[in-house]
C-alpha cells in the first residue's frame, strides 16, 4: 500500500465536523474516495471544504479539531 | 472626569482596528491600556500601541478572544479596573458583562441584564412597543391555528412572510403576495414545521420589499439619553454592511426627527447606559419605519456619527462606564454635513470577494481635508487568516453628500496596500454609480449590482509595485 497525504490549500482554523453538534466527517480507519470531504478550513469567517484527492483509508489525522493551520499543512494521512 | 469612580486602567478585549480606536480614546483620557492578544496577533498594531499587552491563547478565537476565563485572568493579572469589549467577540455576551462586574471591574457597555433583554428578539420587540416605537407588523409569537393565521395575515397587510419558527435564519421562509397565496402556503409551512420540529406553529411578519436599513446612534448614562442622528447602511453584501453613511438621503427633517426621537424613547424606557444603536427598516414608499433590533455595543460604523456630530462616542462610553454623566444635552448635538464610511476588507472583489490574508506592502494612507482612516495596517504586516476580514475603515466628511462622494473617490486613489488585495475597488465603482450618487438603493440593491459589475472590480493598478 502506498501512503498519501491530504493537505489544506488555505491557512485558517481546521474543523473536523460541519458544526459542533454534528459528527466528524471522517474517523481514522474510514475509507475515503477522491472528492470526499474530510474537514473544513475557516478563513476569515469563510468556510472551505478540504477534500481527499485519492481513494484510500485514513490512517491518522495530523491536526486536531480547531487547530490553526498553514497553507500546505498536512491534515490527514491515507493508505491508498 | 468622575473623581473616585473614573477608570484608570482599561483592558481591551478585542483586536484589529477597533482595538486601535479604543487605545486612542483611552490615551486621550489619560487611561492606561492593556491589550489582550492571541498568538496570531503578537505583531499587531494594537499590541504595539498599548501600554501593556497580555497573550491569552492560541489563534482560534474560541480559545483566545472568546474565552471569558482567559480575558478575565488577564484583567486581574494586570490590575485593570475596566474592560472594553469592542464589537463582535464578547461584546454582546451577557455572561461576560456579568463576570466583569462580579470581578469588581467596570464593563464598558450596559449591564448583563440589558444585553440579555435586548438580545432576545421577543423581549426587545416588546420593549420597543411599550416605548411607542413602531415594530414590523407581525404575529407577536407563534400561531397554531390556521384560521387565526388567515385572519391575522389580512390584518398585517400583504405581502406577508411566513416562517416555520420564530427566528432560525432564512430557512423555510415563504412569501404570500395575497390572501389566496397565503391560504395555499400557510398549510405547507405548518406541515413542514410539524415534520421538522414536531410543532406546526407559524410566525408571520409583514414583508417590506425595498426597505432601507437605517439606524440611530444613541448614548445614555441611565438618566439622560441623546441621539447622534442616523446612519443608513443599505448597501450590503450577504447581510454584511459595506458602505455606511449619515445622514440618510432618504429622510426628510420631519421623519428624521420622529425616527431619532423614537430611538431616544426606547433608550429612556429601558434606562440605557452606554453607547447603543437602534436599527430600523425604512419603507421609502410609505415613509414608515419599523424597529428591528437594538445593538448594545459600539458599532463598526460609529465614525460616521462622530464625523457628523463631532462627538467622540468611544470616549463617551468609557466615561459613562466610569460613572461620569453624559457630557452633552440633545440641543448641543448638531448635524453637520455628510459622512460616508466604507469597509476596507482583505478580500479579492474580482474573485467573488474571497478572503485574502496577504501581506501589506508599499503602504500609503489617504489624507487631506475631511478624511479619516481607522485601520490596523502597517508596511509588511501579514493579515492573520483567523479573524474577520475587516482591516480598515475609510471615512470621509464634507458639507454635502455629493462632495462626500467625490472626496471618497479621491481618497481611495491615495490608499495603497501593494500586494494585499482589498475591497477598495468596489467603492471606486460605487462612488461612480448613478444610483449611488442619488442615494437610490435599498438592502437588496447591491447583490444584483455585483452580479453585473463584479468582473470590473480589479485593482491591477494598485497591485504592481
Amino acid at each position: 500500500m502506498a501512503k498519501s497525504e491530504i493537505k489544506s490549500p488555505l491557512p485558517g482554523v481546521f474543523y473536523r465536523s460541519p458544526s459542533p453538534e454534528e459528527p466528524n466527517y471522517k474517523e481514522v480507519g474510514d475509507a475515503v474516495k477522491a472528492g470526499d470531504v474530510v474537514g473544513l478550513v475557516e478563513v476569515m469567517k469563510t468556510y472551505t471544504e478540504v477534500k481527499a484527492e485519492a481513494d484510500g483509508t485514513i490512517t491518522a489525522f495530523a491536526v486536531e479539531n480547531e487547530d490553526a493551520i498553514m497553507p500546505g499543512q498536512v491534515i490527514a494521512e491515507l493508505d491508498t | 472626569m468622575g473623581q473616585s469612580m473614573g477608570i484608570s486602567k482599561l483592558l481591551i478585549a478585542n483586536r484589529g482596528e477597533i482595538a486601535v480606536r479604543i487605545i486612542r480614546a483611552a490615551r486621550e483620557m489619560g487611561i492606561t491600556t492593556v491589550q489582550v492578544y492571541s498568538a496570531a496577533d503578537a505583531s499587531s498594531l494594537a499590541v504595539e500601541m498599548a501600554d501593556e499587552a497580555v497573550e491569552i491563547g492560541p489563534p482560534p478565537a474560541t480559545k483566545s478572544y472568546l474565552s471569558i476565563e482567559a480575558v478575565l485572568n488577564a484583567a486581574k493579572q494586570t490590575g485593570a479596573d475596566a474592560v472594553h469589549p469592542g464589537y463582535g467577540f464578547l461584546a454582546e455576551n451577557a455572561e461576560f458583562a456579568d463576570a466583569v462586574e462580579a470581578a469588581g471591574m467596570s464593563f464598558v457597555g450596559p449591564s448583563g441584564d440589558m444585553i440579555r433583554s435586548m438580545g432576545d428578539k421577543a423581549s426587545a420587540r416588546k420593549a420597543a412597543q411599550e416605548a411607542g416605537v413602531p415594530t414590523v407588523p407581525g404575529s407577536d409569537g407563534i400561531i397554531d391555528d390556521l384560521d387565526v393565521a388567515n385572519a391575522l395575515a389580512s390584518k398585517i397587510g400583504f405581502p406577508v412572510m411566513i416562517k416555520a419558527t420564530a427566528g432560525g435564519g432564512g430557512r423555510g421562509i415563504r412569501v404570500a403576495q395575497n390572501a389566496e397565496e397565503f391560504a395555499k402556503l400557510a398549510p405547507q409551512a405548518a406541515a413542514e414545521a410539524k415534520s421538522a420540529f414536531g410543532d406546526g406553529g407559524l410566525y408571520m411578519e409583514k414583508l417590506i420589499a425595498k426597505a432601507r436599513h437605517i439606524e440611530v446612534q444613541i448614548l445614555g448614562d441611565g438618566t439622560s439619553f441623546v441621539h447622534c442622528f442616523e446612519r443608513e447602511c443599505s448597501l450590503q453584501r450577504r447581510r454584511q454592511k459595506v458602505w455606511e453613511e449619515g445622514p440618510s438621503a432618504a429622510l426628510n427633517d420631519e421623519v428624521r426627527e420622529k425616527l431619532c426621537a423614537s430611538a431616544v424613547a426606547l433608550a429612556a424606557a429601558v434606562k440605557y447606559r452606554g453607547a447603543g444603536t437602534v436599527e430600523y427598516l425604512y419603507d421609502d414608499e410609505s415613509g414608515d419605519f419599523y424597529f428591528i433590533e437594538m445593538n448594545t455595543r459600539i458599532q463598526v460604523e460609529h465614525p460616521v456619527s462622530e464625523m457628523i456630530t463631532g462627538i467622540d462616542l468611544v470616549t463617551e462610553m468609557i466615561a459613562i462606564a466610569g460613572g461620569t454623566p453624559l457630557s452633552m444635552t440633545q440641543d448641543q448635538i448638531k448635524l453637520r454635513g455628510h459622512a460616508i464610511e466604507v469597509r476596507i476588507n482583505a478580500e479579492d472583489p474580482a474573485n467573488n470577494f474571497s478572503p485574502f490574508p496577504g501581506i501589506v506592502s508599499d503602504f500609503r494612507t489617504p489624507g487631506g481635508p475631511g478624511v479619516r482612516f481607522d485601520h490596523m495596517l502597517y508596511d509588511g504586516y501579514a493579515i492573520p487568516p483567523f479573524y474577520d476580514s475587516l482591516v480598515g475603515k475609510l471615512i470621509v466628511h464634507a458639507h454635502t453628500r455629493e462632495a462626500a462622494i467625490a472626496r471618497l473617490a479621491r481618497a481611495i486613489t491615495e490608499l495603497k496596500t501593494g500586494s494585499l488585495k482589498t475591497t477598495a475597488p468596489l467603492f471606486t465603482a460605487l462612488a461612480n454609480d448613478p444610483d449611488v450618487q442619488v442615494g437610490n438603493f435599498h438592502t437588496k440593491w447591491l447583490e444584483p449590482w455585483l452580479e453585473q459589475n463584479a468582473h470590473t472590480l480589479s485593482d491591477d493598478k494598485g497591485e504592481n509595485a
